[in-house]
């Protein structure tokens, strides 16, 4: 989740074509149902730091890694997870055009050891493809715990495969995956013996296919099989939807009569997922362990941010006098140190201390949230809400990931099967405010309307109202979604379906490693380039002066008009749009502004900033109106290009930005007629 | 024995489906998640809205709306 190097696909390579093999490789694809662990283990094999979650859907894309082995470069694909070769969304129809295109070497299926049966249903369909496939039983640590007892080498014997235990996140288990890949991988053999024998009417399509062939390149049962199964020899619909549903029945039947060799269970059901579900989902407690949950996290982040947050504020400003004298003492030109110091260093230092901790704390947090497996049970509560507003509940988990980072909120709309839904999840994404607006949202709060932070009643207030804020943003995403489904895109709600994955104790230690190094750095390096040559943008804006007025003046009076209407003002407007690039820096940059337009002013602490805002005309109403155009309006570059790819459409790009512009700015003007 | 549909089957009891009765693409999405004849299914606990409910099959705990449910005969 979040906004990191691979959400915005600097890291991942997403088209399968960009495989490309050399003699010493080896291509290993990670196929398996959803949230049985395969980026878990994709990340221990190759060392790499794709995000995991523990909710099914989390990976959407191909990702890609290696690792050297023997002299031998294995070549890792880590597969969007798929119920079966059937696909029923965009993400899984990724999963089944790579094994039926047999592009690797090894098909690793990573299968749930606690759910044995209906894991092993995929199992059977991809050995009905290809031959070359390893089977890694996951969660082997679970399994344990519930006495489940899986007997590994008869389940090897009977799939005519090596089977392998492992748990994810144990090391050297997965590791002894490599070395059963590296002893098993061997030519494709197109004519290996099936493990299913299907229907004699099935049967007889078969061997009819196979014997009417003419061509000189023979084709394998297996080819004939896929041909069938996608329908290429164009069978009447009826009597197709017949022959698969044949095909899929034997192939359960020949998982129940597999798994009920191999598994063995010694106890009940353990029950204390089943008692902690009956809580959060439950009739009283399901919302308000939810808004709690939700409270709760804004109240550590604020809280803890508090206090780095002026430690490096205060760090920077007592940094910059001699940043400026030295700048002048190694003879750089007065101008010039001016700009890099009042234009690129302010805006820099603003962005780290007071966007970075909040930032920092609230990412970590969240992703606890996910590890654990909380959010489906949110998707599983607010589902009638979407479905009431025509849309599908899993819209709520992509509606969560848009608070780590909208863009990696709109790729996630890929697990959304309906394609009318998962336009208007994408469409209205961008309604809940990501990572880089939450510091901003905190630092108007903290300024406005609590007068401060670090006491604890301050701190309490202030999660409070971000609370309401961000249930405001929930309430649009609703409502924005109702309106979509009656006018752009109507329609009925299509089926849902959701799995509800066991609770499991996260890897606290590895999520702040991830979350913190990962984002930080990213944060850093996206401040540094877009926040840099904005800040020695308006510097130059303000000190170039056409007929003794300086550009900034210009534009911002262009913009005073509707500002004033939406009860801001034109710098704040100039600031969201040429915040465009990131919305981290949007705040600073009004103050940045502010500030080139009168006398300059030390700026170490929030108060000063209150001071800043206020000598410019600001009222609780502004604030309250920046707030909220915050919340509402054009997502940031990132997203609006992510949407593109994810839509094909400039159409519907272009509604992602006016839906939520629009709705920010009526309210605003309602907000600023009323009060 | 007489047939209900799944929807039907009180929060807390277990049953056996008998069959599933929904167009080509949904029958084939229920029996992937494992909804298949023969199967044990228990209705685990309802969202706090009424709709969807958690069903335990197979093992694993799926949620359907009341629309898919009703298209699974169980015992």
């Amino acid at each position: 989740m979040g906004l990191t190097r691979t959400s915005v696909g600097i890291e991942t390579i997403t088209e399968i074509k960009n495989i490309s093999k050399t003699n010493n490789q080896k291509i290993v694809a990670l196929i398996g149902n959803p949230n049985v662990g395969k980026s878990s283990i994709f990340n221990t094999l190759t060392g790499m730091h794709q995000h995991t979650g523990n909710w099914p859907g989390k990976t959407v894309k191909i990702a890609i890694g290696s690792r050297k082995y023997n002299n031998t470069e294995y070549v890792f694909v880590d597969l969007p997870g798929c119920y079966s070769l059937s696909p029923n969304s965009p993400e899984e129809i990724v999963s089944r055009d790579f094994i039926y295109t047999q592009k690797s070497d090894v098909t690793v299926v990573v299968c749930d050891a606690t759910s044995l049966e209906r894991n092993l249903n995929l199992v059977l369909q991809i050995k009905e493809i290809t031959d070359n496939v390893i089977v890694c039983l996951n969660l082997m640590d679970e399994a344990h715990k519930k006495k489940i007892h899986i007997d590994i080498n008869k389940l090897s014997k009977l799939l005519r495969c090596p089977v392998i235990g492992t748990v994810a996140h144990k090391k050297e288990k997965v590791l002894r995956l490599i070395e059963v890949i590296e002893s098993y991988v061997k030519e494709p053999d197109d004519d290996f013996e099936p493990l299913i024998t299907y229907p004699e009417h099935i049967e007889k399509i078969l061997s009819t296919l196979m014997s009417e062939q003419e061509t000189k390149k023979s084709k394998s049962r297996a080819d004939f099989l896929q041909a069938l199964t996608i329908n290429s020899i164009n069978l009447p619909l009826e009597e197709h939807n017949l022959i698969l549903d044949d095909i899929s029945k034997t192939i359960s039947e020949k998982a129940h009569i597999i798994s009920k060799e191999c598994v063995h269970k010694y106890s009940k059901n353990n029950d204390a997922d089943l008692k902690i579900d009956k809580i959060l989902t439950g009739k009283i407690f399901g919302f308000a362990s939810m808004l709690l949950l939700l409270f709760f996290i804004f109240w550590i982040t604020i809280s803890g941010a508090n206090y780095p947050s002026n430690l490096l504020s205060s760090l920077f400003t007592s940094l910059e006098e001699p940043l400026y004298s030295f700048l002048k003492h190694i003879k750089i030109p007065v101008i010039v140190c001016e700009m890099l110091v009042y234009g690129v260093y302010h805006i820099l230092t603003w962005i780290v201390s007071v966007m970075l901790p909040p930032m920092a704390i609230f990412f970590p947090l969240f992703t606890l949230l996910e590890d654990v497996g909380y959010l489906p049970r949110i998707a599983f509560n607010l589902d009638k809400c979407f479905k009431n507003c025509s849309a599908c509940g899993k819209q709520a988990l992509t509606m969560c990931m848009g608070f780590g980072c909208n863009s990696a909120g709109v790729v996630g709309c890929r697990i959304i099967n309906s394609p009318r839904e998962r336009l208007i999840a994408i469409l209205t994404n961008s309604f809940v405010p990501c990572n880089g607006r939450f510091p901003a949202i905190i630092a108007l709060i903290t300024m406005f309307f609590v007068s401060g932070t670090g006491t604890f009643l301050q701190n309490f207030m202030s999660a409070l109202y971000l609370s309401l804020f961000i249930l405001l943003g929930i309430s649009a995403t609703l409502f924005a979604s109702k309106l979509l489904s009656k006018t752009f895109l109507k329609g009925i709600p299509s089926t849902f379906t959701l799995e509800l994955p066991p609770y499991r104790k996260p890897q606290i230690s590895k999520i702040i490693v991830h979350s913190i190094f990962d984002r930080t750095l990213f944060v850093l390096y996206r401040a540094i380039i877009i926040a840099a040559p904005a800040g020695l943008l308006i510097w130059l804006l303000a000190n170039i002066q056409i007929n003794n007025l300086a550009i900034l003046s210009y534009i911002s009076a262009f913009f005073d008009p509707i500002g004033k209407m939406m009860g801001l003002d034109g710098i704040i407007i100039t600031a969201f749009i040429l915040g465009f690039p990131a919305n981290e820096i949007v705040l600073p940059l009004i103050i940045m502004m502010y500030l080139q337009n009168g006398i300059l002013y030390d700026i170490s602490n929030l108060s000063d900033i209150r001071n800043i805002l206020i000598t410019n005309g600001w009222t609780n109403v502004t604030a309250i109106n920046t707030i909220i155009f915050m919340l509402f309006h054009w997502p940031c570059s990132t997203t609006c290009l992510t949407i593109r790819s994810e839509t094909k459409s400039w159409k519907w790009t272009l509604l992602s930005i006016a839906l939520p512009s629009l709705f920010g700015v009526l309210l605003c003007i309602a907000i600023n007629i009323i009060f | 024995m007489t047939t209900r549909t799944l929807d039907e089957l009180s929060i807390g009891s277990r049953s056996i489906i008998v069959g599933i009765k929904a167009n080509a693409p949904t029958k084939r999405r229920l029996q992937d998640l494992g909804f298949i004849k023969g199967a044990f299914v228990e209705s685990l606990f309802r969202s706090p809205l009424g709709d969807p409910t958690a069903y335990k099959i197979k093992g694993t705990t799926i949620a359907l709306r009341h629309e898919e449910a009703n298209k699974i005969l169980i015992e």
